[in-house]
């Protein structure tokens, strides 16, 4: 009897579980799911969202939002999302979305096409700087993102320890032998100090594909994507070229020693402390670091900005127009299942309104998409630094992130990962070459 | 013929309590595991055409994996981890722990198991930080060696796999010495104090006394212990992340590369058949090689 009562019980709290699964879904009726980032390197999106809510909710009431923080870095974050975008029951309505993936996701039919509700919205056409428009728009030509921010990428210098190595407080390299030649004179005087930080091993990720393309903007190849033919570039000199600078730099202890360059902890944490304690004197890297450095940061450095210096990277030999500029994007999509395509757009708008773009560029040093925003004085009283990235965004240039792009990095990555182990420069760009026309067809190929 | 009636109603009646469990294991395990097998023979994919309209595409994953230049190097690693790390490390250093204490004072035993288990409670994660710390360019084991005047050394990049393998084995020997220890209990006195007064010394006791006696329990520790780290993952993550290069890029971390890096879910689902085959070889190897007698 006792027996009996026990399977009774079972089946009826399994069955309670049921219907409690089946009802969850239809509390969704008037409510938006928003799904963002959030980690120790980039909080900024939290109080974003929660102060959107607030708004959003008083203009309709009746309509929830649901915030759903993901925990994790960039890539998982990525692959979470795609994971989440795969059932409908647990399809985001607006999400935070890198440039990097609006391509492959817009294929994947995950992403909304916003060129209908764009239209009729003023702010797109008078306040979004259009370089940044790129940045959501897709190869079939529809946008389906609208940016949150850019940013620029550039040489970070440390003046003193410049100084103490005899170069100039307003240092500002104008060949690839000049930044070598600088660490070189670096290493002489100071031996305990790292004299360059270049972004490139297994936990970079895309940041060594993206140090390569800086590079090899700067040679005369200049392309990894020929956009008149629509050929990927390969074999390439230029690329080449990239990675002997990184050899030259790896093989004279120039840079990050191989096995930091490989290190998870070292590249997350440990980097950006040693920049803080003025033992790297050049970081190749971004315009956000500031965010970093602020209270509450990685790694707070409240006197940053006397220290610092910021050198736009140089093309090989100096050649037009001197200086080379990558940005990324980020930016905000819609689900392409939502139900509520209205509700989440107006929700988008506030997010990327006067008031919030410009709290978002102040919280994480991003560079403005508004112009509204640039004309902001708060930016350049907050990072002194900010004046000089905006600068550099006339000449910028996105990577070709075509549904082949991922393919195409992962043996950029392969390339600059064997370059820091040791491997000979021309023997990794020619594999590199190798490798880039077996993934995407000889026929999508042409060499420079 | 009343019989029959009840036999039914009782055979409904043992597994009416059993369904809740069979349900979740159906769905929760049993499909995940059916739906792998299947995305590992189409081109499914987190993002890209391929991810609104997997296709079918036959062998070709399966293919590519047991081709491609990233398997023969991964298929070896996971091969040179499992047997060190798990077989020799953690399986031999447990059976060595449980005969060396076994017969000591309370103390000794009880500060043994609580040292060894302690490290086992420690979430892999936590593990592999604090790995990484003592092994760190200012952690411990450098400062040591400062001190006696060699060089620091970059353990994680000079010898990565090792480096796994000992973490990995420090890890997770508590669950082998907990199996061994009740073994060895099992182990009727009289037969040692026999061999005891024929003569043999304490390595013969083992070898041909105790050995014979606990082999069913190796045999079922090595599978255990062998199914348990094949599928390794979070510690290996943490400390090397596969590399550098692909020294410490084993089948799960080539698996999780592909899938989740790349997006390509159908080569990952194949990479994981591989895996589990390769987990079925080891499995059968033991069962065969150490049931046959006794």
């Amino acid at each position: 009897m006792r027996f009996k009562v026990a399977t009774t019980m079972l089946i009826v709290v399994a069955l309670v579980f049921a219907v409690a699964g089946c009802g969850s879904d239809g509390s969704r009726a008037n409510t938006i799911r928003v799904v963002y980032r959030s980690y120790s390197d980039f909080t900024a999106m939290g109080p974003l969202v929660t102060a959107v809510k607030t708004e959003f909710e008083a203009a309709n009431p009746g309509m929830t939002v649901q915030l759903v923080p993901v925990t994790a870095l960039d890539n998982d974050y990525q692959h979470k999302l795609q994971l989440m975008q795969r059932s409908a029951a647990t399809a985001p309505d607006v999400f935070f979305e890198d440039s990097y993936y609006v391509n492959s996701d817009a294929a994947a039919g995950y992403l909304l096409p916003l060129d209908d509700y764009l239209g009729s919205w003023p702010d797109w056409h008078s306040q979004f700087i259009e370089s940044t428009k790129q940045a959501g728009k897709s190869v079939d030509g529809k946008t389906y993102g609208v940016p949150l921010g850019t940013d620029s990428r550039g040489l970070w210098f440390n003046r003193n320890i410049l100084a103490r190595a005899g170069l100039p407080a307003d240092w500002q390299p104008a060949t690839w032998d000049d930044v070598l030649g600088a660490a070189r004179k670096i290493k002489q005087v100071e031996p305990d100090v790292e004299p360059l930080y270049l972004p490139v091993g297994k936990p970079m990720a895309e940041g060594t594909s993206i140090t390569l393309q800086m590079l090899l903007h700067g040679t005369e190849t200049a392309n990894l994507y020929n956009a008149a033919t629509k050929r990927w570039v390969a074999p390439s000199r230029g690329m080449q070229d990239a990675l002997n600078f990184v050899a030259t730099a790896m093989r004279e202890g120039l840079m990050q020693t191989a096995a930091q360059a490989e290190d998870t902890q070292w590249s997350r944490v440990e980097r950006t402390r040693l920049i803080a304690q003025e033992k790297i004197a050049i970081v190749m890297d971004g315009s956000w670091y500031p965010s970093f450095w602020k209270p509450g940061g990685v790694s707070p450095w409240p006197n940053w900005s006397q220290t610092l210096g910021t050198a736009a990277f140089p093309t090989q030999h100096g050649q037009a127009p001197g200086k080379v500029n990558l940005s990324g994007g980020l930016t905000l999509a819609l689900g392409a299942r939502t139900a509520h395509a209205q509700a989440a757009f107006q929700f988008m708008t506030i997010a990327v309104n006067q008031k919030n773009s410009a709290a978002m560029a102040l919280a994480c040093s991003w560079l403005p998409v508004r112009k509204d925003v640039q004309a902001d004085p708060r930016l350049s009283q907050a990072d002194s630094s900010e004046p000089f990235w905006a600068g550099l965004l006339p000449l910028t240039r996105y990577r070709p992130t075509l549904a082949d792009y991922p393919k195409v990095s992962d043996t950029m990555q392969t390339a600059g990962e064997s370059v820091i182990n040791g491997a000979d420069p021309s023997r990794a760009a020619q594999q590199w070459a190798d490798a880039v026309v077996r993934l995407v067809g000889s026929g999508e190929t042409e060499a420079g | 013929m009343i019989s029959v009636p009840i036999t039914a109603r009782a055979r409904i009646g043992r597994w009416l309590p059993l369904t809740p469990a069979t349900v979740l294991l159906g769905i929760f395990v049993a499909g995940p595991v059916l739906w792998c097998v299947f995305a590992a023979f189409t081109d499914t994919a987190l993002t890209g055409a391929a991810a609104r309209d997997p296709d079918f595409v036959g062998f070709q994953n399966i293919e590519r994996v047991l081709t491609g230049p990233d398997i023969g190097a991964s298929v070896w690693s996971t091969v040179v981890f499992v047997v060190a790390s798990a077989v020799i490390g953690q399986n031999g250093l447990g059976l060595l722990l449980a005969v060396l204490i076994q017969h000591r004072s309370r103390f000794v035993r009880q500060t043994v198991s609580a040292t060894v288990i302690s490290e086992w409670v420690l979430p892999e994660v936590v593990a592999a930080l604090a790995i990484h710390e003592v092994l760190n360019d200012h952690g411990p084991m450098n400062q040591l060696f400062r001190f006696m005047g060699t060089g620091p050394q970059e353990w994680l990049y000079t010898a990565p796999m090792s480096v796994v393998i000992v973490a990995n084995a420090w890890h997770g020997a508590a669950f082998s010495l907990l199996i061994y220890q009740a073994a060895l209990d099992e182990v009727p006195g009289e037969l040692i104090e026999a061999a005891q007064i024929d003569g043999a010394g304490p390595v013969r006791r083992f070898r041909y006394v105790v050995l014979p006696l606990i082999r069913r329990t190796i045999a079922a520790n090595l599978v255990l212990v062998t199914l348990q780290n094949i599928g390794m993952f979070s510690l290996i993550f943490v400390l090397t992340g596969g590399g550098p290069g692909n020294k410490t890029e084993t089948l799960p971390l080539l698996m999780y590369e592909q899938a989740f890096k790349y997006g390509r879910i159908g080569l990952g689902a194949a990479i994981a058949l591989v895996l589990l085959l390769l987990g079925a070889v080891f499995s059968s190897a033991y069962v065969r090689s150490l049931s046959r007698q006794v």
